[in-house]
């Protein structure tokens, strides 16, 4: 019985992780938008890239964020099993062990960085490396758990591929680039602690300093509103500064005064509603903004072509 | 193999049909990784040409 036991107990430790449970450790969602703004970045730059080696760019980039966020699993999951919105993620549930995400991890991130090194250029590899390091060490071990910054800082992690894709085409960095990594930058505080509003109660639970947990929800507000405040002049800057052409620069004005009425709204409005509303509509906002760089540049590279 | 088919009752760990099958299924998904990766290395010297070596900072 005792030897059956101990079999048992050994067996428990042998993985029973189906192919699924290692993809949805890469977060297929946040992964999405990497590649997506990756790909503005990189359609951006002023030098054409061809089409196998921007595709090998934006799969190591793609590898690269499931990497980051393999490890952040494994870090996190003691946190995740408290957590309603993350209870049901492959560690807590006991899909994957924990050995086996950092091994996956660990090994994706080596492979994407050093293959986006040798086979495009060293300062994309640079990049995507500080990339994965910031956002497990920095966001994820560090401040995520001291400090109501937390996503203040560690969202320069979801801010980098679009300077990757861009660095991946001219090998170097550029005002536009940086103009691109600023967008995102402050858009990631509005749209994330529009989210801890109604989550506030989860990450409490949880003992993550969250804005709305250690300095209260009206301060969130105010906070949103500031940052709004200045990501909506963000947004038009591309097109102010001439990098794009004026059908970018409607849409940004358009959708920033509409993410500013929602923020001001968000100041009286109480309601969990009015925050889910930002929340929703933030991320239609970045879409929508890189969206159109693109269009912006698609179609202004075929008009001349044309004309 | 021959230590795979000793008799069944060998202490150690056995594992269930279940474990068997999505331990496939796991080798099946590296070895389709491992032939992406050779495909792609494939193309990218085929694009770069002699020049796959260079690499400028």
């Amino acid at each position: 019985m005792s030897l059956a036991g101990q079999s048992e107990s050994v067996n428990a430790q042998f993985s029973a992780a189906e192919v699924g449970d290692f993809l949805a450790l890469l977060k297929p969602r946040v992964m999405s938008l990497v590649v997506f703004t990756a790909f503005v970045g990189l359609i951006l730059a002023p030098v054409p890239m061809h089409p196998v080696m921007a595709f090998t760019a934006l799969l190591c980039i793609a590898v690269g964020a499931g990497a980051s966020g393999a490890l952040n699993m494994w870090y996190d999951a003691d946190i995740d099993a408290r957590m309603q919105r993350t209870s049901a993620r492959p560690i807590p549930a006991g899909r994957v062990l924990p050995g086996e995400a950092l091994g996956f991890g660990l090994l994706l991130a080596g492979f994407s960085v050093v293959i986006l090194s040798l086979l495009v250029n060293l300062v994309a590899g640079a990049l995507l490396a500080f990339t994965i390091f910031f956002y497990v060490v920095v966001y994820t071990m560090w401040l995520k758990r001291s400090t109501p910054q937390n996503i203040v800082i560690g969202g320069a992690a979801g801010a980098f591929p679009p300077m990757i894709g861009w660095a991946a085409a001219t090998g170097g960095v550029s005002l536009e680039s940086v103009m691109l990594f600023l967008i995102i930058f402050f858009w990631t505080p509005p749209h994330f602690w529009a989210l801890s509003l109604y989550r506030a109660d989860d990450y409490a639970r949880a003992g993550i300093p969250m804005l709305p947990v250690v300095c209260g929800e009206r301060e969130t507000r105010r906070q949103i509103l500031l940052y709004t405040l200045i990501l909506v002049p963000l947004g038009v800057a591309p097109w102010f500064l001439g990098f794009t052409g004026p059908v970018y620069g409607a849409v940004a004005i358009v959708t920033g005064a509409l993410m500013l009425a929602l923020a001001i709204r968000l100041l009286s409005d109480r309601s969990d509603r009015a925050a889910k509303h930002l929340f929703a509509f933030s991320i239609l906002y970045l879409f929508l903004l890189f969206a159109f760089l693109l269009i912006d540049r698609v179609v202004g590279a075929h008009l001349g072509f044309l004309g | 193999m021959s230590v795979m088919s000793e008799p069944q009752d060998q202490t150690g760990i056995v594992l269930t049909e279940e474990q068997k099958r999505r331990r496939r299924a796991r080798s099946v998904a590296i070895a389709v990784s491992l032939g992406i990766l050779a495909v792609l290395f494939y193309l990218v010297t085929l694009v770069k040409g002699p020049g796959v070596l260079q690499r400028p900072l």
